[in-house]
């Protein structure tokens, strides 16, 4: 019999939504950010704790088609001081750094000139960083910007956390294999039923969990 | 290499006078006469003006510092921090200098308000993410141990059971005569140290004037230095302009140290009170 917990994450799997569906609020969340400050680029960098990367997970505007699933190392450069402190940051024309060059745009020619910069915090730990490239050169930098930035920030990690989760459901799912698979599928196949259908589902699983002895 | 021995031991200094533990007998006022002639009242001007930050030690405890910028014109000391294969921490000879760029920007702003004071780079990120917290803190603990006059953390973290041994940490640095300035966070979290009352801790305000700075009546953010489109040095040789409470904090760390050059016999706790009445807000508009 699989354990218990890998069929709880079972069923979170068949509910709770897609990877898919969490990398579409991202990228929403960096197309918004990127609109609000009139910027060129926004992205979103998540932690990978293991081989202590940051990873892209979302990119809009320059560098979208190329830097997706990009790594670079954590513990430098200018997100990687982000992450680290836990602290947002703003710069203007960071051209010529080599750290942020290699950030970032490496790959694509791509040179941005600002940046801002704040930490995905959830609970007491840092998840990743909100990036915001380029906003317009003849806008000095405001306080409520940085305000903004951190309100972006908030929902940012809200949604990582979110994809964090399917994802490692979808891990357990995965390592459980065809007992899991089977709960998974239950569970999506009821929370797609209807009115009558749905509540008739409830039923049977119902009863169905009172033969099993719950 | 230097092992990183417990600060916990100073933090009786303070009452290294002869007198009995936490009283004061009649006859030993004496003893705690105190060197400063106050003035009748407490300005800008007694506080720090012709004040250069001679003779007082700056430690940038941050990303490193690169020594070679002109806006930066060379490090007293720098040491990286790590942790070692036994979970000791150890203090190294920095020969990486800055791995983001951050510390050389505050080593910039206290080089350019405070041009004699010395300053020092204590390295607390790039040696590895993980374990970034206990480098912080041993980075910490380490600093307090030189016996810094200011120490400049532009930094905080966001972990909870961090949080007693930095208040800890923060305490000991208040008695001995190390003034800990930190920045506070600029999204609604909690973070540290910057919440205790024993830091003095930063905020940014808007104004482009580098020595001015306000009181908060408000607390636990006490006061806020410039923070807002700063041109500082950055990695390569490069100024770049920057936001941020980060960099409001060697605002203060700076302003600091002028008034302890002046006026070395200060506490942290005269210090802030000098910090309080000489704010533009309160009377160094005056």
């Amino acid at each position: 019999m699989t354990e218990q917990p890998d069929l709880r994450a079972a069923v979170a799997a068949g509910v709770v939504g897609s990877e898919e569906s969490f990398r579409a609020l991202l990228s929403a969340i960096v197309e918004v950010a990127r609109s609000i400050f009139g910027a060129k680029a926004s992205s979103i960098l998540l932690l990978d704790e293991e081989t202590e990367e940051l990873v892209f997970e979302a990119v809009v505007g320059e560098g979208e088609d190329t830097l997706l699933g990009t790594r670079f190392p954590a513990g430098t450069g200018i997100a990687g001081w982000v992450l680290a402190t836990r602290t947002p940051l703003v710069i203007e024309d960071v051209q010529n750094d080599p750290r942020f060059a290699s950030d970032v745009a490496e790959d694509t020619g791509y040179v941005p000139k600002g940046l801002m910069a704040a930490p995905l915090l959830h609970e007491d730990g840092a998840l990743g960083v909100l990036s915001v490239l380029d906003r317009p050169e003849q806008s000095l930098f405001s306080l409520q910007e940085m305000e903004l930035l951190g309100l972006f920030a908030n929902q940012a990690a809200i949604a990582v956390d979110l994809l964090l989760k399917a994802r490692e459901a979808e891990r357990l799912l995965g390592a459980a294999g065809g007992d899991a698979e089977v709960v998974a599928r239950l569970a999506t196949a009821v929370n797609a039923l209807e009115d009558e259908q749905r509540e008739a589902g409830f039923k049977l699983l119902d009863h169905l969990a009172r033969t099993l002895g719950n | 290499m230097q092992s990183v021995q417990d600060v916990e031991t100073h933090s009786w200094d303070a009452g290294k006078a002869a007198l009995p533990a936490w009283s004061l007998p009649k006859d030993a006022v004496d003893l705690i006469a105190l060197p400063t002639e106050w003035p009748e009242q407490v300005t800008r001007e007694w506080a720090l003006e012709g004040a250069s930050g001679k003779g007082v030690r700056v430690c940038i405890l941050d990303s490193g510092v690169d020594p070679s910028h002109p806006s930066v014109g060379g490090l007293d000391s720098a040491v990286a921090i790590s942790i070692d294969d036994n979970d000791e921490i150890v203090a190294v000879e920095d020969t990486e200098g800055d791995v983001s760029g951050h510390g050389t920007a505050c080593a910039g702003i206290v080089r350019r308000l405070a041009p004699e004071a010395s300053i020092s780079s204590v390295r607390v990120l790039g040696a590895s993410f993980t374990g970034s917290g206990n480098v912080l803190l041993g980075g910490l603990r380490y600093a307090i141990e030189q016996d810094f006059d200011v120490i400049n953390m532009s930094l905080s973290t966001t972990k909870k059971p961090f949080a007693s041994v930095l208040h800890e940490l923060a305490d000991s640095a208040y008695f001995k005569r190390t003034v800990l300035v930190a920045s506070a966070h600029n999204m609604p979290v909690e973070s540290y140290p910057w919440r205790f009352s024993s830091v003095i801790s930063v905020g940014s305000h808007e104004e482009p004037d580098p020595l001015a700075f306000f009181y908060n009546p408000s607390p636990p953010v006490e006061f806020f230095g410039r923070g807002v489109n700063v041109e500082v040095p950055w990695l390569g040789g490069r100024t770049l302009s920057v936001s941020g409470n980060s960099f409001a904090t060697p605002h203060i760390t700076s302003i600091c140290a002028l008034v302890l050059s002046k006026h070395p016999e200060l506490t942290p706790f005269q210090l802030k009170s000098v910090l309080y009445l000489t704010a533009n807000n309160v009377g160094g508009g005056r």
